[in-house]
This record gives C-alpha cells, sequence and structure tokens, in this order.
C-alpha cells in the first residue's frame, strides 16, 4: 500500500484541517489552495468542527477490494457546518434509520488494513449521529 | 480548420472475451473500419483506453496496437479520459485531421477487463474519481452515482421505478443488436426486483462491464465525398470537465461539463436540441441518462425521468436514446464505450440500424461521460447527402 500518500494526509485524515480563504474567508476542504470561490490564493490552515449534515447516503452490498469484510456499509456526502461538503463512511448507526438531513460529528475510526499481520492500517475521519 | 466526416465505422460484440486479448480486440475493430471505410492504411491512431496498465499490464497502447494492426512507423499514442476516454481518443483524431497536420486518423476505444477479478476491476474502476477523498472512504463508482441518485429522488420527489423506463428502452434495443451485451428485454417487475448494488442503485439501473472495442476512420469532408459512401460529416465536437469529486461541486445533481460540452456542439453544428433526431446517452446508470438529458437541453433540471416515463426516449419517441442498447444493454468496456457511441451514431445516419431505426434521421449526438461526470464529451454527426 502506499505510505507516503496516506501519511501526507494526516491533517485531513485526523483533524480535519482544510483552508481559510484570507479573501472571501470561504472555508476550504479538501485543501487546494486556491479558492473555489473567488479564485485568490487560500493557503491558511483552517481546522474544521467536524459537525456536518448527511447531504446524501448510501449502503454500499458490493465493496471494493480492501473493503469486503465491512460490507453493508453506510457512505455518506456530509456538508459541514462551514460550508464544503466531504464523501465519508458514517458509523456508530443505531436501529435509526439515515435520513437526508440528520445531523452527524466527525470521528477517528479504522478506514481500512492491509490484509495481513504486517500491512498498514488506514484511519480516517467517519461522521456519527449526535448524541440527543 | 477543415471540416472532417466518418467514412468507416467497426465494432466487436461486447462480451466475455476469455479467448480474445486486449490487442486482439481492438485488432478485430480496427480491421472492420479500415474494410468498411475501403482503405488498407491510415496516417494515424488514436487509441482510448481507461484501465490497461493495471487490468491487462499493458501501457503504451499506442504503440501496441499500431504494432499489431500492422500501422508500424505512424504515428500512434493512448488517450486517456476515465469512462469518457473513447470520445476523447475521437475528439483528438477529428482534431487532428481537422488542423490539417494529419491527412487520415483512425480511432478506436479498447477495454479488455475480464483478465483481472471483478473486485479489482470495481477497485480500478473506482480510481476514475478522487483516490484520497473519495475512493479511499470505501466508495464505489457506483456507490458515488448512489450519492447523486438518492439525493435526486429527495430533492424532486420521484420514486426509484420512474427511472425504469431507461433500463426497459435500453434493453428493448439491445435485442436487436448484434454486437450488444445483452440482448434481452427485461420487465418493469424485473427492474423493481434486481438485487441492490448500493441503495437506491440496483443491478438493474446499472450498466455491465465487459471487452470491447469500436474504431472509426476520420478523413477531411472533401475527400468523403469523393467517395461512393454516404457522407456522415462531424460537425459538432466540445469537451468540458468539472470538479474530481462530486462534493466539490455546487450542486452535484447539475452536471455543468455536460451542459458546457453540449453547447460548444450545438454551436459549432449551428443546432439546438429540437434538432436532435438521436441522442446516444451516457446512460451508466439511470441516474446518469437523467442527468444527461437535463444537462443537454432535452428537459428541465429535476424532469429528466419524465421523458422515461411518456416513452419519449423510444426510438419513435421525441428524444430517442439508447437506440442500440446504451450501456446498459450494449454494455460498458468503460474506454471502448465513446467510441461505441460514434459507430452507433453512424449505423443510425446511414439508417443502417435495422429495427431500431429512427425514422429518417439526419442529426445524432454521442455524449460520452468520463467519472462521476467529471470530463464529458460530446459529438453531434450529420447525414450529408
Amino acid at each position: 500500500m502506499e505510505i507516503p500518500r496516506h501519511w501526507r494526509l494526516k491533517k485531513q485524515r485526523y483533524a480535519l484541517v482544510g483552508e481559510v480563504c484570507p479573501h472571501c474567508e470561504a472555508k476550504i476542504f479538501p485543501p487546494r489552495d486556491v479558492c473555489p470561490h473567488c479564485s485568490g490564493e487560500a493557503k491558511t490552515p483552517y481546522q474544521f468542527s467536524g459537525q456536518g449534515e448527511v447531504y446524501s447516503y448510501t449502503v454500499m452490498n458490493d465493496a471494493p477490494a480492501g473493503f469486503e469484510e465491512n460490507t453493508p456499509y453506510t457512505v455518506a456526502v456530509v456538508k459541514l457546518a462551514e460550508g464544503p461538503m466531504v464523501t465519508a463512511q458514517l458509523t456508530d448507526l443505531g436501529a435509526e434509520p439515515v435520513k437526508i438531513g440528520m445531523p452527524v460529528e466527525m470521528v477517528t475510526r479504522r478506514i481500512r488494513s492491509d490484509g495481513n499481520d504486517r500491512g498498514m492500517i488506514v484511519y480516517g475521519y467517519k461522521f456519527r449521529p449526535v448524541m440527543q | 480548420m477543415r471540416p472532417v466526416a466518418v467514412i468507416g465505422i467497426g465494432q466487436v460484440k461486447i462480451d466475455e472475451h476469455w479467448d480474445l486479448s486486449l490487442k486482439e480486440l481492438a485488432g478485430n475493430a480496427v480491421f472492420a473500419a479500415m474494410q468498411d471505410a475501403g482503405r488498407a492504411r491510415v496516417d494515424s491512431l488514436f487509441v482510448g483506453n481507461m484501465m490497461s496498465g493495471s487490468a491487462n499490464r499493458q501501457q503504451h497502447l499506442g504503440s501496441y496496437i499500431a504494432d499489431w494492426v500492422g500501422l508500424r512507423m505512424h504515428e500512434a499514442i493512448r488517450i486517456e479520459a476515465a469512462c469518457s476516454s473513447g470520445a476523447a481518443a475521437f475528439r483528438s483524431a477529428v482534431m487532428a485531421v481537422a488542423s490539417g497536420q494529419l491527412d487520415s486518423a483512425l480511432a478506436v476505444g479498447v477495454e479488455k477487463m475480464t483478465d483481472s477479478p471483478i473486485a479489482e476491476i470495481t477497485t480500478e474502476l473506482a480510481t476514475a474519481a478522487d483516490a484520497d477523498y473519495e475512493s479511499d472512504m470505501g466508495t464505489s463508482f457506483v456507490a458515488l452515482n448512489a450519492l447523486v441518485m438518492q439525493r435526486y429522488i429527495y430533492e424532486y420527489g420521484w420514486k426509484h421505478a420512474d427511472f425504469a423506463n431507461f433500463s426497459i428502452n435500453a434493453h428493448a434495443n439491445g435485442v436487436y443488436n448484434p454486437f450488444a451485451r445483452f440482448n434481452s428485454p427485461i420487465t418493469l417487475d424485473a427492474f423493481e426486483k434486481a438485487h441492490v448494488v448500493a441503495d437506491p442503485i440496483n443491478i438493474l439501473d446499472a450498466s455491465p462491464v465487459g471487452d470491447g472495442a469500436a474504431a472509426a476512420v476520420i478523413v477531411p469532408l472533401e475527400e468523403a465525398r469523393s467517395l461512393n459512401h454516404t457522407c456522415i460529416r462531424v460537425a459538432g465536437s466540445g469537451a468540458a470537465t468539472d470538479t474530481i469529486a462530486i462534493h466539490n461541486r455546487s450542486n452535484p445533481l447539475w452536471l455543468k461539463a455536460a451542459e458546457l460540452s453540449s453547447k460548444q456542439a450545438y454551436n459549432q453544428a449551428g443546432l439546438s436540441p429540437v434538432e436532435i433526431d438521436l441522442f446516444e446517452a451516457h446512460d451508466a446508470f439511470t441516474i446518469m441518462a437523467t442527468l444527461s438529458l437535463e444537462a443537454c437541453g432535452f428537459a428541465e433540471p429535476g424532469q429528466g425521468p419524465r421523458l422515461a416515463i411518456e416513452n419519449q426516449i423510444i426510438p419513435a419517441g421525441r428524444i430517442p436514446i439508447s437506440t442500440r442498447g446504451g450501456l446498459k444493454a450494449r454494455g460498458h468496456p468503460v474506454g471502448a464505450t465513446g467510441m461505441y457511441q460514434i459507430v452507433e451514431v453512424v449505423q443510425q445516419l446511414r439508417h443502417e440500424a435495422g429495427e431500431t431505426q429512427v425514422p429518417d434521421a439526419r442529426v445524432g449526438m454521442a455524449q460520452n461521460i468520463g467519472g462521476s461526470g467529471s470530463n464529458i464529451i460530446t459529438h453531434i454527426l450529420v447525414r450529408e447527402d
């Protein structure tokens, strides 16, 4: 597995660190160094709150290689409270069905592992329902 | 720029071709196209392909295919734009001849998918999305389309069954296409009861993978007119990109790149949507056909399913799509699909489409969508008499 590629993303994966545009104050995730709203340079780091709501979701019954053992699992597009959207798995789902608009918060979880004892384990963000 | 025309087409049946390799598939389509064009040589070869490096452990398809088909010493390159690789190769060939740099070009789309296990193919297809922020989260390509479809149904209030006629029409037309992966019709009941892959997308919303290749020969229009052929002119060619990831789009339910590339093609051709006689849309999923029809101006935003419900997409309808089976029934060998669409539009405009011939077809459009809508290429072809 590609260790440097995952290592490079640690701030995003573990802490939802994106960027804020110094010109128009738009919040940016994932970081792209150029503001998608005003096209200005935007390299100022910004940590997102991890709060958001479900924009859309689906349940994976047939998984890509490396995720088979997790099926069925739920994937969502989450609209973060600060504006941007992010694709992530939902976790800690109770009996209540997932709904569009449902409030969720970021947690750190195991995303996948290499499948053998010496393989790398990739951790990163998932989202869980906000405790009422 | 000079106008160009398609003078030859060739294709192989989309199937699980256990006895045919990547180069043999491409070669069979190339030789059929050359024979149809009535020529033994072309100046150049443009190969559309998405995943030969991972699926077949073979890159460098320009030289590889040119060597196999007897075009050694000629210019040849491979073009990759995920699922829109086929149309990208065609557009490159069109631009090369239109510019005057080359006097003839052969575009071939080829994908050999059964050399790898299906879970690996699923992973390879997902490389068309954002690796760091979509695929690494465990999303398959089906899942990305499911996320869009779920939201679409939520916002516009459709039911899953409202999308059924996209697949029913595709399969009804595929019955009569000897090159189609599936030659069997499907029913509404089957559509509603099919295995759910990623809610709300079930197996009958989704197009099948397979091995396939399709090709076309492109020459200047002036030369094409001198031949004893029905002349099919390339009247418009447009291409546009969007964000690689769906979550970065301001409106994930609108295919902006489809809107832009179709507008470029309409403007070049001097035509509007009402003048399109048939449309080979990229129906990789029923939701993608829906969004494509809307972005190209055939339906209002959110109203795409109405065209299917009202049977406007059948060969006798207002805007026939998937007339030879579409991705759903003809099949979706990803990097080859765009070339199948071109071949099928040419068949329609030559009036060689048999039972699913669109009456008096003169203007045909093809739209090839790469990724989740992140690279979209549209062509308009016109019959000249």
